[in-house]
């Protein structure tokens, strides 16, 4: 039971800053996803967290208390790796109470709390194997069980599903899930996947070359993306965008020309914008909708059949790529022009240094 | 990120762990080299001791001027030269063979790589009495039973039999070396080539050879070392003779320290041993510094 | 292209020709070894003969060869563990803690090898004496394990830089303190590269001639020294000494036989991976 907070903390490899002075405070048994592109800082940051990482400038604080000084084992912490990391001449047993026995807790008790935490993650069969003889999905719960033993304050995880395949992830998105219902201890999950943060975080920190792009609810930054960065990163398949120029706007609408040459008409944002400016329209696939008399006009180049539903991925006159989500029955074929309309209170404006405009009231704003 | 090493604040017992095996080595460098290049310097005979004197360049001069130092040179290279050649292409050889899929192969492996593992005193000793003693030896049996007469290997060819016993125990070292080399190209490489219609020549030409010219390097340099400062098989084989026929830098040495007790001549030979082979070891650090580029 | 299951006997036999080849000189030694003293000088050469073990009985009975053997065990063990000892701590740091310096150190600890043996052979031989170190057993496991040291500590190296560094970090978010870690993790983990480390080094400390020839004679003299003695016996004992040199080189030949495979990795300096 743990709250982490880091304050303003900065990493630095040789003269590289890699982290520039993040602060957040993680809520006692929350589950948190950092997540972001590869080299953007998130394993870094977990690693500093951990102990196995110095913090270059700033604070790491462990339940209110400065941990930096602190050797890795002794900040009551477990770490999943994302190569599970097990020691491949050790059992699985063996491997679980490796940390009970280097702090001496007698063998009676450690092979009663392996046994508990075998029978949780349903492994009991599997204790006296060594790790070459495991799945994929075995090693990765006894990196798990092995993280348990130890009934840490909270746990790390570094891409833990990342060496899995497709159906074994989604298996394990739930497994984990519940673990941390049942468990109720602070999670701290690192991810380049954005479908797992989404899928089991209580909220999320999207993070892009060392910054905190935005912090909030999966569906916070699902539907209200802060930044260009977030709002591309994000869901999947990944938001439209369209180049702009600011024709009109009044305390209502905002008309802008598109590099197509056609214009569409959007509720104002708040901010001020003048004539002329350049902007970024972001619509997601599912705010597009067909209709003959459209104001998005291009040609399908291909077609995505997922039973439920289809995507169309089409090329617009200027060479804009759109995805557009319709029917899974659609009669659509690549090659075929067609015209989209967007609903236009559900797109998205970015001025040209990335920053979302926001509208009056976010939570009036459908979905 | 995860391949990084971590974990600084350890840090501090980096240099304890270091420090017995850089200072053991070195003491074992920097002491005796600095006594070698100080007795050098020197008027020093073991048979006249108490009778040191400052000698300067004479002790050099005299090596130098002495044509016994240029026929060990000579032979050295020769040695040198001639055993790299015949192990680097016999041991590509013996690979390319044992590259391949036949019954027998890991038989045959154990079989051609055993000479490595054979002392130098014996294999000297095989080959001078067994194999090429004049008399009774096999190899004189062989030539008279063909007709040739018999062969004086030591007498007549000392610097070739040498080579020849040499080549014998460091061919399979080659084979040790390139054989794993060979078979870790990636076999979808060779499949692509003889889809692309490459014979074997062509095979070996541009995909293997190239592949192989790293571990050859290594190969090269490390018998290097070995073969510069080759002893045992010239102390049994043939003590140096006859005359100074099959005489070395080091066996030079070892006979104007341990023989002749001259220890101010001997040091000199040894600096010009390690000049002559610090030029090798520039080489050397190059090749293998560049397989440790990932520690950069 | 070749059918899958077609053996091709042609190259066998070149091969096995290759391999009879280069290990015949030994097997005629093997051979002379079980031969009586007059068939092994006989001509034309004896492939046939009564096999005797009576060479070897004579050289197991006098007392100076086991001697020599006693020596050469305890050389070559004392060196391996002398260098081990040395090698694991500093190899263990530059594999897992490398700083700038780390090439450098290692490419020097390699140029130490590299320094040739003979350059030095006077001051180590006046400063043995003058330490009481001459024909000494100690004396010889001093120098041996200088000299292996630089390998070892490369083997070691590359073998312990296959060890994933996230194992160690894992053991040590368990609480291992470094040195449990050395014991508990990384030395079972390289077990079978440890023992082809020592094994190699036991492979040459048991071959090294140049030191024991310079630097003992009788006390503490090894087999190199003991063979090195029978350099011309013209035609008399030569069963003997091919059964004292079979005894002296058996053992090494099936260490290095077991070993060979793991070797290479230490020995190619990371040109074969």
């Amino acid at each position: 039971m743990a709250t982490v907070e880091l304050r303003n903390v900065r990493k630095q490899f040789g003269t590289h800053e890699v982290i520039h002075g993040i602060d957040l405070l993680i809520q006692d048994r929350e589950f948190i996803a950092f997540v972001g592109p590869s080299g953007c800082g998130k394993s870094t940051l977990l690693r500093m967290i951990a102990g196995l990482e110095q913090v270059t400038e700033g604070e790491v604080l462990i339940d209110g208390s400065p941990a930096q000084d602190v050797p890795p084992a002794k900040r009551g912490l477990a770490m999943v790796f994302q190569s599970y990391a097990l020691y491949p001449h050790m059992t699985v047993a063996e491997n679980m109470s490796f940390s009970l026995r280097l702090s001496g807790t007698p063998k009676a008790e450690r092979e009663q709390k392996v046994r508990t935490v075998a029978r949780i993650l349903e492994m009991e069969p599997l204790l006296e194997r060594r790790p070459s003889q495991l799945s994929g999905g075995q090693l990765q719960r006894v990196a798990i069980g092995r993280a348990m033993v130890r009934q840490p304050k909270a746990f790390l995880l570094d891409e833990p599903l990342s060496n899995l395949d497709a159906a074994l992830q989604g298996q394990m998105r739930l497994e984990l899930a519940r673990l941390h219902r049942e468990l109720n201890t602070t999670m701290i999950y690192v991810t380049h996947d954005q479908l797992e943060a989404m899928t089991m975080a209580d909220r999320i920190v999207v993070l892009n070359q060392g910054n905190v792009e935005q912090l909030g609810s999966p569906l916070e930054l699902y539907q209200h993306p802060a930044t260009f960065f977030v709002a591309g990163f994000i869901g999947a398949p990944k938001m439209n965008f369209l180049d702009a120029e600011v024709k009109t706007v009044d305390a209502q609408h905002l008309t802008l020309m598109l590099t197509s040459g056609t214009s569409i008409t959007v509720p104002a944002p708040l901010q001020k914008l003048n004539a002329n400016e350049k902007i970024k329209l972001g619509i997601r696939a599912e705010h597009l909708a067909l209709e003959p008399e459209g104001e998005l006009r291009g040609e399908i180049e291909a077609l995505e059949h997922l039973g439920p539903r289809a995507y169309l991925h089409t090329r617009l006159a200027d060479g804009t790529r759109l995805v557009a989500q319709t029917d899974g029955d659609t009669q659509a074929r690549p090659g075929d022009h067609v015209a989209f309309r967007a609903r236009s209170e559900a797109t998205h404006l970015f001025n040209s240094s990335g920053r979302a405009l926001t509208r009056s009231d976010p939570q009036a704003e459908p979905c | 990120m995860t391949g990084e090493v971590a974990s600084k604040p350890t840090r501090h017992l980096h240099r304890p762990l270091l420090a017995p095996s850089v200072g053991a080595l070195f003491l074992w460098m920097a002491v005796p080299l600095a006594m070698t290049l100080w007795f050098s310097a020197e008027h020093y005979n073991l048979l006249r001791p108490g009778k040191t004197a400052f000698a300067g360049w004479e002790n050099y001069r005299d090596l130098l001027t002495h044509r016994a130092l240029w026929i060990a040179m000579g032979n050295t290279l020769f040695l040198v030269g001639l055993v790299l050649a015949i192990t680097l292409i016999f041991g590509t050889l013996f690979s390319l063979l044992l590259n391949q899929d036949f019954p027998g192969r890991n038989v045959c492996r154990l079989l051609i790589i055993a000479p490595f593992f054979v002392m130098p005193t014996v294999s000297a000793l095989i080959w001078k009495n067994m194999l090429m003693n004049p008399v009774f030896g096999l190899f004189a049996w062989i030539t008279r039973s063909l007709g040739f007469g018999t062969i004086e290997f030591f007498s007549r060819m000392p610097m070739l039999s040498i080579v020849l016993i040499v080549g014998w125990e460091w061919t399979p070292f080659a084979v040790l070396i390139l054989l794993p080399a060979l078979h870790s190209l990636n076999p979808e490489q060779i499949e692509a080539a003889r889809l692309d219609g490459g014979g074997p020549i062509a095979l070996f030409r541009y995909i293997q050879l190239p592949h192989l010219l790293r571990p050859m390097a290594v190969v090269a340099m490390i018998e290097m070392i070995f073969f510069l400062s080759l002893f045992a098989e010239i102390y049994v084989a043939t003590g140096g003779g006859p005359g100074l026929a099959s005489t070395n830098l080091a066996y030079l040495i070892f006979r104007d320290a341990l023989l002749g007790f001259d220890v101010g001549r001997a040091s000199a030979g040894g600096v010009i041993a390690i000049i002559l082979a610090n030029i090798v070891c520039f080489f050397l650090m190059r090749v293998v510094g560049r397989n440790l580029e990932d520690l950069r | 292209m070749r059918r899958i299951g077609q053996v091709r006997w042609e190259l066998a036999i070149v091969v096995w020709a290759v391999a009879l080849g280069m290990f015949f000189p030994i097997l005629w030694m093997l051979l002379c070894s079980f031969k009586t003293e007059i068939a092994a000088v006989a001509t034309p050469p004896a492939l046939f003969f009564h096999p005797t073990l009576e060479n070897y009985h004579a050289v197991l009975e006098r007392a100076d060869y086991l001697a020599f053997a006693r020596n050469s065990v305890l050389v070559s063990l004392g060196s391996t563990l002398l260098a081990l000892a040395l090698a694991i701590p500093a190899a263990y740091s530059m594999a897992f803690f490398p700083t700038r310096r780390t090439r450098d150190i290692l490419l020097w600890m390699l140029s130490t090898r590299m320094l040739p043996a003979v350059g030095v052979l006077v001051p180590i031989y006046l400063l043995w004496r003058d330490l009481g170190l001459l024909d000494t057993v100690f004396g010889l496991i001093l120098i041996d394990s200088i000299s292996v040291l630089p390998i070892v500590v490369w083997m070691l190296f590359s073998f312990f830089r296959e060890v994933p560094a996230v194992i160690l970090e894992a053991s040590r978010m368990d609480g291992a303190t470094q040195i449990e870690e050395l014991v508990h993790v990384l030395l079972p983990l390289c077990t079978p590269g440890i023992a082809a480390t020592a094994l190699l080094s036991i492979i040459l400390c048991w071959n090294e001639a140049f030191w024991s020839l310079n630097l003992t004679t009788v006390k503490a003299a090894t087999l190199t020294t003991f063979t090195a003695s029978f350099s011309s016996p013209e035609g008399l004992f030569w069963a003997k000494l091919s059964a004292a040199s079979t005894l002296s080189i058996a053992p090494i030949l099936i260490f290095g036989w077991m070993s060979q495979r793991q070797m290479v990795r230490g020995l190619s300096f990371g040109a074969v991976k």
